[in-house]
């Protein structure tokens, strides 16, 4: 932990470094960054061609300035040179456009460029041409503080991670979705029903989908816990693969592998409306005491709450969709809102490790809590008093987003 | 034979088999539904053949400029090992393929999550009490400000909602439930509009086929 405090300033003071290299205007120049002399009586005025920054490679930005005392040109076309030496035609440009970026090009290749306007269908002389070299850059320099940010909360949740695991008693606020669990699983086992688990309908790729993940696996450890069956039909292959390891580990971690089903944790299909449709079915079929929703969904929220609803299971839904917890919010008993999902596995494992995890998360928010207040502030006075609205306007620069 | 008119029937019906779940499940409902399930499925393969396998594995694989780019053969190893999940004694291989998975949407979320969940509503947060002018603007602004900030302390979890923080929280998910509010009105709404569509299809499309013209 203490190496970590020494090693992540020299990472960030040398990616800042390595930054601002890559950005200067010298090192443009030597890739090729070429401008044209004014003309004095073309519509085109300077035309600049420089590899576009912060990208993966296989662009670059054109960009010129027009003459006012010119005819208005009534189209452009923006020509590339290929290699037979051919000024080939690729885009028609509007007069006023100013700028163009050309990409899927092949890195390391210079190309050239040249704009021909035409008055009433007949090509003018072309402007000067201009040559560039495209590149891929390492460092995105717009998103520098971004990374500074990121590494001061790392630090912080490493910080609050170490302090959990040294046996720090770590507070977390009751969660009443979460505390309803156990008394969900509870309820289907009494009933002799089943508890269905739907993992909203996003990829393995999908954070949401990996926070489900890890509730499922709590909530199967109770539903092995207590014997009830447990269906989770999901809506995609990998997901379907993730959930029967996940749930398999949690039967043989309560010493119950003899009651996992593998056969019980299905794929529907890919469709969002053919997968709310199927899993109705096994609602109104199977007829499920709990219903778990925990992931990310979309216009299938209402569809499947409503349905389990209206075969009188107890819900617990949670998402991090605004568009869609109002949804849950009125049709199921208890409602994840946002954060809360991420907040459910160190919950209910109360683990040390994701406890202090999330008390770093919390320090994070406080954060930017404070940097909003100084910067309204800052903002606020800077109306009447210059030197508050820097404040603001460097509160602003290193929350902007590119 | 009209082919048309096979379609507008054959969508009603199906529209109709499905609106019978309204009533209670039935078999037209499980008609509709294992035909919409099964059919759904099954294009979706040759979709994730034709669209995703194809154009990112198989034309990088072997390139149509002639020539075998062997690196590709990697991650096509890796959904190997998602099909030895049938074989048992190889299964686990297919732990490699998830955890990679797993481990780089995690990774990308990370950042992108910060971007546009945090970073970018700070930034638009940092606001001048005043700006736009007039006094609606001023209670406007005190509005989203505060509401920001009492929301972030909602979402606070080792901190019990007591006291001052227990106040801000209350503050935080009234303006939240508004906001839900005003969305939920909001969707239902393109809801509605959506189920016009349909009983505009079978009013104005499907009757007529049977001389019944409204």
């Amino acid at each position: 932990m203490v190496k970590m405090l020494f090693v992540l300033p020299l990472l960030i003071f040398a990616s800042v470094t390595f930054a601002q290299c890559v950005g200067c205007p010298e090192e443009e120049l030597d890739v090729g960054c070429e401008s044209s002399e004014p003309c004095g009586d073309c519509f085109i005025q300077s035309l600049v061609a420089e590899d576009a920054s912060n990208d993966a490679g296989g662009g670059i930005d054109l960009s010129w300035t027009i003459a006012v005392d010119v005819a208005i040109p009534d189209s452009m076309v923006l020509e590339r040179l290929d290699s037979g030496g051919v000024w080939s035609p690729i885009t028609t440009l509007q007069p006023a456009d100013g700028r163009k970026t050309d990409s899927g090009l092949e890195n390391g290749q210079q190309y050239s460029y040249r704009i021909v306007p035409f008055y009433g269908g007949i090509a003018e002389p072309a402007s000067e041409a201009v040559s560039a070299v495209p590149s891929k850059q390492w460092i995105h320099t717009g998103r520098i503080w971004m990374l500074v940010i990121l590494t001061l909360i790392s630090i912080v949740v490493f910080y609050f991670i170490e302090q959990g695991k040294r046996g720090k008693e770590l507070y977390i606020r009751r969660i009443a979705g979460l505390t309803a669990v156990e008394d969900a699983v509870g309820r289907a086992t009494e009933m002799g029903r089943p508890v269905l688990y739907i993992p909203g309908i996003m990829d393995m790729d999908d954070i949401q989908t990996i926070a489900s993940m890890v509730i499922l696996g709590r909530v199967a450890m109770k539903t092995a816990e207590y014997g009830s069956p447990l269906l989770v039909p999901t809506c995609r292959s990998v997901v379907m693969s993730v959930a029967q390891e996940i749930v398999k580990e949690s039967y043989i971690q309560v010493g119950r592998p003899d009651a996992y089903k593998r056969e019980s944790i299905n794929y529907i299909t890919d469709d969002q409306f053919g997968y709310a449709a199927g899993v109705d079915g096994i609602m109104v079929r199977q007829k499920p005491a709990a219903i778990f929703m925990l992931g990310t969904f979309y216009a299938e929220s209402l569809i499947l709450a409503e349905t389990g609803r209206s075969v009188g299971a107890i819900q617990i839904a949670g998402t991090a969709m605004p568009s869609q917890i109002p949804f849950f919010i009125a049709a199921c008993d208890y409602t994840l809102i946002g954060e809360e999902l991420f907040a459910a596995s160190a919950y209910l494992s109360k683990e040390p490790k994701l406890l202090g995890s999330l008390r770093g998360q919390d320090m994070a928010k406080l954060f930017f809590m404070v940097i909003i207040v100084i910067g309204v502030l800052s903002a606020t006075l800077g109306e009447a008093w210059a030197p508050a609205m820097k404040v603001a306007d460097f509160l602003k620069q290193i929350t902007s987003v590119e | 034979m009209n082919w048309t008119v096979i379609g507008i029937w054959l969508g009603a019906l199906l529209s109709l088999s499905l609106y019978s779940f309204l009533y209670k499940d039935n078999p037209f409902y499980k008609f509709a539904e294992h035909l919409f399930v099964g059919m759904s499925a099954g294009y979706w393969v040759i979709y994730n053949i034709k669209n995703v396998l194809i154009p990112n594995w198989w034309n990088n694989l072997v390139p149509a400029e002639g020539g075998m780019q062997p690196i590709w053969l990697i991650p096509g190893a890796l959904a190997f090992f998602m099909l030895l999940r049938i074989v048992p004694k190889l299964s686990s291989l297919s732990r490699m393929s998830l955890s990679l998975i797993v481990g780089t949407g995690a990774g990308l979320s990370m950042t992108a999550m910060l971007q546009t969940n945090a970073l970018a509503q700070v930034n638009g947060t940092i606001i001048a009490l005043g700006q736009g002018g007039g006094l609606l603007s001023w209670i406007s602004n005190i509005i989203i400000v505060t509401g920001v900030v009492c929301g972030l302390v909602y979402f606070f979890f080792s901190k019990a909602h007591t006291g001052v923080v227990g106040g801000a929280a209350n503050v935080g998910i009234t303006v939240l439930m508004v906001a839900f509010g005003a969305s939920f009105g909001y969707t239902v709404m393109a809801r509605i509009s959506l189920l016009i569509g349909q009983t505009q299809f079978l009013l104005f499309e499907w009757l007529p086929t049977m001389g019944i013209n409204l």
